[in-house]
């Protein structure tokens, strides 16, 4: 019977093409602004993927996210060391200054400073200049995307100046970083460097970058630091995910992209529901015949699921596919849009669509189930 | 009893059918009495709302009548469970409908492909059985025509190729003529009678069209559910 019920949905071509793309266009909404989601949530941890080297990240019990820096004192760093299983521990510092420009014009910059002697969390992607120069005098290192927000009509270049707290910052490298959600630039110097370049503080150590003995795991190491200084001690896996709570805890983003992908789901089902009845209706007294020639309702089920499945295939198909194509094509072109597809986007649009999919044909399902054959004697 | 003394193929015995219930009901059929016979055309004529379509649908065993027997084929379809009866129509009945029924989609072959794919054939199998069927009845060059590419009678062909395929016993008509000039009429009609001879099959027609009563071996006349008058046609022909 199978091909039987394929050969009905694809013969009339108006009405498979009205189910598939109204579940193409769920599909579409769903994924993309599913992966747009994600690639926002990305952002908001990406700086903590970009400080690489280390396991553990220590820092104020009362850090909610990423961008909440609650200083620590100097004597916290020697804490942590001094825990057992902890082989090292370094000093960062993560602020936000506004940098001055030749032109007189100001930008909020977000200030990364790393461990004068051995640089961990310095950038992992390099496109000009040498990490170590971070050493010189005032030098720094600004993301390819910061450079280009700061001075948008000229080429990247190493040796371009420009001032922070009234100290002059010299560029010695270009580096590519994770896109930060402020969508300021970023820049890595060294601790004392970056101290300079805020005003001063009491307390300056934003985070202890910390790496575990080899012989425990770094959960445990983690939970000795918490238990014998009182700081919190996170993996950077955790302390993304922290991150990304507060975000979808605090803001309206998720709910926002959730009417969205909620209205794709409505509408798509609206449509693919609507126009599969409406090719249901119109084929009534074909189901009503070939039940009056001895078809099961079983048999009749069978069918109309296996026509839902097909056109939600194809949907889903053409929507991924377009959801993909777009996140590609925004990427390849430098857009600012933020577009993660993880594969559990893939699978719950698939699992939207599948529930599209058989919401939509149970009101025909329900149709024929109740139609009489006799409705083929009606003239 | 027909003239050459066989036993009905279907009988029905004081038939009742009322749809609804209390002040809404409406008795379609009261107390039908009749016997269809293996090799006859038994026409059942009469003007509309008289239970004609009410009838062969009960003994098509599409319905179930709301009180009298109905025996087709050695079996009481009067008290087979709705699924039983689907069973029975699969393999006993085939069905030759007043608008043809032919599933737009499928080419003319697939169509009378149908009943047997509704039994489990598979798709090479029933065509190969649909195609010869489909020569038999002078159609062979139609097989891959879908309806809407044939003519009136040619559809009517198909779908009485579609009745035939998986060789039922019993053949049910509805106004097989109303959608076909009068020639084209008659031919569906001699192709029904050969039908019915070749294969000792009973088969049943429900018309209004008087200019085919020749062609029925019994002409039952119906009127507000009941059956008025039982005529022996072909024999009173053959006699005069």
């Amino acid at each position: 019977m199978s091909w039987i019920a394929l050969k009905m949905l694809t013969g009339n071509r108006g009405k498979y093409l009205g189910i598939i793309l109204g579940i193409g266009f769920a599909s579409l909404l769903i994924a993309q602004q599913a992966s747009i989601f994600c690639g926002l949530m990305l952002q908001t941890s990406g700086q903590i993927r970009d400080i690489q080297g280390a396991d553990i990240w220590v820092m104020d019990p009362n850090v909610q996210f990423s961008d909440d820096i609650k200083p620590m004192s100097e004597n916290d760093l020697y804490r942590v060391r001094g825990v057992s299983g902890v082989s090292w521990a370094v000093r960062l510092f993560k602020g936000l200054t506004r940098s001055r420009l030749e032109d007189g014009n100001f930008q909020q910059t977000i200030l990364l400073g790393l461990d004068d002697a051995t640089l961990v969390g310095a950038p992992p992607r390099m496109l000009l200049g040498n990490i170590l120069d971070l050493r010189k005098p005032n030098a720094v290192i600004m993301d390819i995307e910061g450079y280009k927000l700061l001075w948008p009509k000229e080429e990247p270049r190493i040796g371009k100046r420009f001032e922070m707290h009234d100290k002059v910052a010299e560029i010695v490298g270009i580096c590519r970083a994770s896109r930060t959600f402020q969508t300021f630039p970023v820049v890595y110097t060294r601790y004392t460097q970056a101290l300079e370049f805020v005003p001063p503080e009491r307390k300056v150590l934003s985070f202890v970058l910390a790496q575990g003995s080899p012989d425990l795991s770094v959960t445990e190491v983690c939970q000795r630091i918490q238990e014998q200084t009182g700081l919190r001690a996170v993996t950077g896996m955790q302390f993304e995910w922290i991150t990304m709570m507060y975000f979808m805890r605090k803001t309206g983003i998720p709910f926002n992209f959730g009417i969205t992908v909620a209205l794709g789901f409505i509408v798509g089902t609206a449509i693919a529901a609507q126009t599969f009845y409406l090719f249901t209706i119109e084929n009534i007294k074909q189901y009503g015949a070939l039940k009056a020639m001895g078809a099961g309702n079983w048999s009749l089920m069978t069918m109309i699921l296996l026509q839902a499945l097909l056109v939600s295939f194809i949907g889903f198909s053409l929507g991924i596919g377009g959801a993909t194509a777009f996140g590609m094509y925004a990427n390849a072109t430098g857009s600012r849009l933020a577009f993660y597809m993880p594969m559990e986007v893939f699978i719950g649009t698939g699992l939207a669509v599948g529930a599209i999919s058989i919401l939509s044909s149970l009101l025909s399902m329900q149709r024929v189930m109740v139609v009489e054959p006799a409705v083929v004697f009606q003239g | 009893m027909n003239g050459n003394n066989a036993q009905p193929l279907v009988t029905c015995r004081d038939v009742v059918k009322t749809y609804g219930s209390g002040n809404a009901a409406v008795q379609a059929l009261r107390g039908v009495n009749l016997d269809v016979y293996p090799g006859e055309i038994t026409m059942l004529v009469g003007p509309s709302g008289c239970g004609k379509t009410t009838l062969i649908s009960i003994v098509a065993g599409i319905l179930r009548p709301t009180s009298g027997g109905v025996q087709a084929l050695g079996t009481e379809l009067a008290r087979m469970s709705s699924w039983r009866r689907t069973a029975f129509r699969r393999t006993n009945v085939g069905f030759v409908f007043q608008q043809f029924n032919l599933l737009p989609a499928l080419t003319a072959a697939e169509n009378a492909a149908v009943p047997l794919v509704i039994q489990g054939y598979s798709k090479r199998a029933a065509l190969r059985q649909a195609n010869e069927l489909l020569t038999k009845m002078g159609m062979a060059d139609r097989g891959d025509n879908l309806p809407g590419q044939l003519s009136g009678g040619q559809q009517q062909r198909v779908a009485i190729a579609r009745a035939l395929v998986h060789h039922p016993k019993l053949l049910v008509c509805d106004e097989p003529t109303s959608a076909l000039d009068n020639r084209t009429g008659h031919t569906i009609l001699e192709l029904l009678r050969e039908i019915a001879i070749e294969g000792d099959r009973a088969v049943m027609v429900v018309t209004h069209d008087p200019r085919i009563f020749e062609f029925a071996d019994t002409l039952a006349r119906m009127d507000d559910g009941h059956i008025e008058s039982t005529e022996r046609v072909r024999e009173r022909a053959l006699t005069a």
